[in-house]
């Protein structure tokens, strides 16, 4: 084996066979992860990567699941990360869609062509022959060299046959050029798979080796569509047929009116469900009537007689910031209500095939602001969680899209768990306050994104995505990925609302608190109009978002003061371990850039608002 | 002509991406010289959606400008 081999997350003991799930985005390989692997499944990062890889085991086997490629090769780091992982493979397992198959085979005979044994599963077979589209899969078989299972795995249909089809793995038939041309390369490499990487001009892989890229890329692509599309013209029979419901429904979502129309639609659904359903009538039982009815009481009566509240330990633990007391509030009765709807409705949108077509019909938008409709999707990420949505701008072209893109995030998008809390506090101050606050967050992002596009040099990569055919949610999916992403945020966010309490505590009981409040008093009271109570929001805000606005609806404010401490709190600082992501994805320059930038655009703007409306 | 000439409904077989990045991404989602796509729909100012076989792809316009195309009839 190369060297590079132990340096990677896919490294295993001997006698252990890595058999690897490769496809394109939304084929299904998740659901095939998920049943052979069962739930015990370690998602970690790739190393040096944010890339997820989820590893599982089957029986003496590990199970390893990829993130979606059109292809292998490095055009982005997903890209990398799946290569990585397919290189270490002594069994590969290929979901591909039976609907798209023009797209996924190139995929399917790149991994042909590395000759790793492997497996492919017919993917939505149930769909194609819905549309009329029929595929001769033994013809497939021939060609191809390998096993071929017709399957529908979210109907749970072939998945047991693909597993019993492992033992019959075996590598494909390559093309006979490309074979030629990567059997030569073998006595500088050691493995097909990597000589078939350096013939296409994977730099990374072949200075692993020593050698130099070969320049053959374009001539070995081109060899393989050419194969693809003779293999698709004698396996598949697909109808010329008139245009289908969902075929109807994704062109309405791209139309200029009814695009806008949809866009609403969702958007009003997204906030029925999260910001009135959820932060409203969930979070008034979880948080309110279980937590702060039964469990504060409870907690308190059982804490008081060894630690007294009013001591000093008695205050971290049960006072009013206590780590067992509020904090505990806050994550269980807010924030996870929160956050499990909003990954309800973001599965919901993702499932349907609707994101990228909301790529698609904002691209014109947001050109203006530098970025290609792409960005969308870490920006509505971001709206759930700016962490998640900064490691998102992964997904796009360049280093100034990234750069755009996470300075919108940082500076004006608040986050799902702080959206419930300020969505909360508008209700009570009425529709044309609201609307204001509303006015002024979104000329801060049209103002900051235009500024950005004049200032960074360069010039910002254009739109080129994949529609995927609009399907309806399967709820078991939905519920599955909600669960799984959930469970991973809470997993990450609780240790800073610890970290956050304690250190409101200790400063409440130090003292530094109302040193804090008196020190930028002139700041709160005298720019801001704001009581001088408010700074505590501030010092909460650092630490989490929602923190932040939560300290202010103890306050007593009015109509327009909550409008000015909203934007404030809106545009103020990103939480620390939002910070930290910043840190890691942009380097010190950008990320402290950002950070005092934060303060200074919160300060500004909701002054200014202040100045006139109070 | 460009993508970006092509009418909606419109048929027109692909000429040439001078681009390489571009032609091996376009070639990867199965567009080669001499594919043949429909312009399924047109975004004001905005993206050129594609159809060809079972698929679905939009282009910026930036992108759509530099693909030459044959027009259909």
């Amino acid at each position: 084996m190369s060297p590079s081999c132990c340096s990677n997350a896919a490294c295993t003991v001997a006698g252990q066979r890595n058999i690897v799930l490769v496809g394109n985005p939304n084929v299904g390989k998740s659901i095939f992860f998920s049943s052979w692997s069962g739930i015990y499944a370690d998602v970690s990062n790739f190393p040096g990567t944010t890339v997820e890889i989820s590893r599982g085991k089957i029986g003496e086997d590990v199970l390893i699941d990829t993130p979606g490629v059109y292809g292998v090769s490095s055009f982005n780091d997903e890209e990398r990360v799946a290569r990585d992982v397919i290189l270490t493979a002594d069994l590969v397992v290929n979901v591909v869609d039976a609907t798209h198959l023009e797209r996924d085979l190139f995929l399917t005979l790149q991994l042909a062509d590395m000759a790793i044994p492997m497996v492919v599963a017919l993917n939505f077979c149930d769909e194609a022959e819905a549309l009329g589209i029929r595929i001769d899969t033994k013809d497939l078989e021939d060609q191809l060299g390998v096993p071929v299972i017709q399957t529908s795995a979210v109907n749970n249909r072939g998945i047991k046959e693909v597993f019993a089809a492992l033992a019959l793995a075996r590598p494909g038939i390559s093309h006979p050029e490309v074979e030629q041309a990567t059997t030569k390369l073998l006595d500088r490499i050691d493995t097909r798979p990597e000589a078939l990487m350096v013939l296409e001009g994977d730099e990374v892989v072949a200075e692993r080796h020593g050698v130099a890229p070969e320049n053959d890329r374009e001539r070995v692509y081109l060899l393989r569509r050419q194969r693809a599309n003779k293999i698709i013209s004698a396996a598949v029979i697909r109808p010329e047929k008139a245009a289908r419901f969902r075929d109807l429904l994704g062109q309405l979502c791209l139309h200029p009116a009814s695009g806008l129309l949809i866009l609403g639609a969702v958007l009003w659904g997204c906030y029925q469900l999260i910001g009135v359903w959820v932060a409203g009538d969930i979070v008034g039982l979880t948080e309110e009537a279980i937590m702060q009815g039964h469990w504060e009481p409870w907690i308190r009566g059982l804490i008081n007689p060894l630690v007294p509240e009013s001591s000093v330990l008695g205050q971290i633990l049960i006072g009013e910031f206590g780590l067992l007391t509020m904090t505990i509030t806050y994550l269980l009765g807010l924030l996870l209500p929160l956050v499990v709807g909003f990954y309800v409705a973001l599965s919901l949108l993702e499932d349907s095939g609707y994101l990228p077509r909301l790529a698609t019909f904002v691209d014109r938008l947001m050109t203006s602001i530098g970025l290609n409709g792409r960005a969308i999707i870490p920006v509505i990420l971001g709206f759930g969680c700016v962490q998640l949505g900064t490691i998102t701008t992964r997904i796009l072209g360049c280093k100034r899209e990234r750069t755009i893109a996470t300075a919108i995030l940082n500076f004006v998008v608040p986050c799902s768990a702080q959206i419930g809390v300020i969505a909360g506090m508008l209700a009570a101050v009425g529709f044309m306050l609201s609307m204001t606050y509303v006015a002024v967050i979104f000329t801060c992002l049209a103002v900051l994104g235009t500024v950005l596009n004049k200032v960074i040099p360069g010039q910002s990569s254009a739109l080129l995505i994949d529609l995927p055919p609009m399907r309806l949610p399967r709820p078991t999916n939905v519920l599955r990925k909600t669960a799984i992403r959930s469970f991973f945020f809470m997993k990450e966010a609780y240790i800073w609302f610890f970290a956050g309490s304690l250190g409101v505590s200790l400063l409440q009981v130090s003292g530094g608190l109302k040193a804090w409040q008196n020190l930028v008093a002139p700041l709160t009271e005298g720019w801001l109009h704001l009581p001088k109570e408010a700074a505590t929001a501030f010092v909460m805000g650092m630490v989490r978002r929602d923190f932040g606005a939560a300290g202010l609806t103890d306050l007593t404010l009015s109509p327009w003061q909550v409008v000015v401490s909203l934007v404030v709190i809106t545009l103020f600082v990103p939480c620390i371990a939002s910070l930290m992501i910043l840190f890691k994805e942009r380097g010190f320059k950008e990320a402290t850039t950002v950070w005092l930038g934060a303060w200074v655009l919160a300060f500004s703007v909701g002054g200014l608002l202040a100045q006139i409306v109070l | 002509m460009s993508l970006n000439d092509l009418r909606r409904g419109q048929s027109g077989t692909i000429t040439n991406v001078p681009d390489e990045n571009l032609r091996i991404q376009l070639l990867r989602f199965g567009i080669i010289n001499g594919t043949q796509v429909r312009c399924h729909c047109k975004l004001p100012f905005g993206p050129v959606v594609l159809k060809y076989g079972g698929q679905e792809i939009a282009l910026g316009r930036e992108i759509a400008r530099q693909v030459t195309i044959k027009a259909a009839q």
